[in-house]
């Protein structure tokens, strides 16, 4: 299983999914009328490290973190 | 050196650890810069959620980056409530002089402000809203749309 996190103003609970990829989760997502807002303006990590390929495949125990616009300071 | 503290920064006594550690080791400049929240609006405070592992990261690239110009730095934040008046961010850049650190000194703020994983939220009438306005997509945003 995959857990997939969502931080920030995101109030939306994790999930353990049964995915092979990012292709998989978008389509989970964007049936999520909650979440599907936030997807256009959103990055996504996979166990902490930032990724930029939706074609990322993904392996049981992994952690995605589904991260919005952010600012510190 | 990064620090995530709980509430306000105690920037007093940060700048006394990092002017020690400055003269240490044998550095002759530190920059320090230093943010707090401001009363605009019936703004009570600011409220900070932060997200360690790509923070390490985002700063650990920068502290390479930098060691690298002969730079050493120190990022201080604040997570949870920060009051009108108190500090929540504070970075100080070290280097035998000041040249290296000065011209370190604003590309390393501004990429804060663009790239820490960090969430801002407005504290007014006892609500916690998120400073959607002020903030800025990661990079790569968008992938899942």
């Amino acid at each position: 299983m995959v857990s997939v996190r969502f931080l920030g103003p995101i109030k939306e609970e994790s999930l353990e999914l049964d995915i092979a990829n990012l292709k998989d989760l978008r389509a989970i997502l964007h049936e999520k009328a909650q979440i599907k807002p936030w997807l256009a303006m959103s990055a996504v990590a996979i166990n902490g490290v930032l990724v930029e390929d939706a074609n990322t495949p993904l392996k049981a125990g992994d952690e995605v973190v589904i991260l919005p616009p952010v600012c510190g300071g | 050196m990064l620090e995530v503290v709980e509430g306000a920064l105690n920037t007093n006594a940060l700048y006394g650890a990092w002017s020690k550690l400055c003269v240490e080791q044998n550095l002759g400049a530190l920059c320090v810069f230093s943010g707090f929240v401001r009363p605009e609006e019936g703004l009570e405070g600011l409220s900070f959620e932060v997200f360690m592992p790509l923070f390490e990261a985002w700063f650990g690239t920068w502290q390479e980056r930098a060691k690298a110009q002969g730079v050493y730095l120190c990022l201080a934040h604040s997570k949870g409530d920060v009051l009108v008046g108190q500090g929540s961010y504070m970075t100080g850049l070290m280097g035998a002089h000041r040249q290296k650190a000065l011209e370190l000194y604003a590309p390393f703020i501004e990429d804060f402000k663009h790239n820490a994983p960090i969430y801002k939220y407005d504290l007014r009438n006892g609500q916690k809203i998120y400073a959607k306005d002020r903030s800025h997509p990661l990079k790569g945003s968008g992938l899942l749309q």
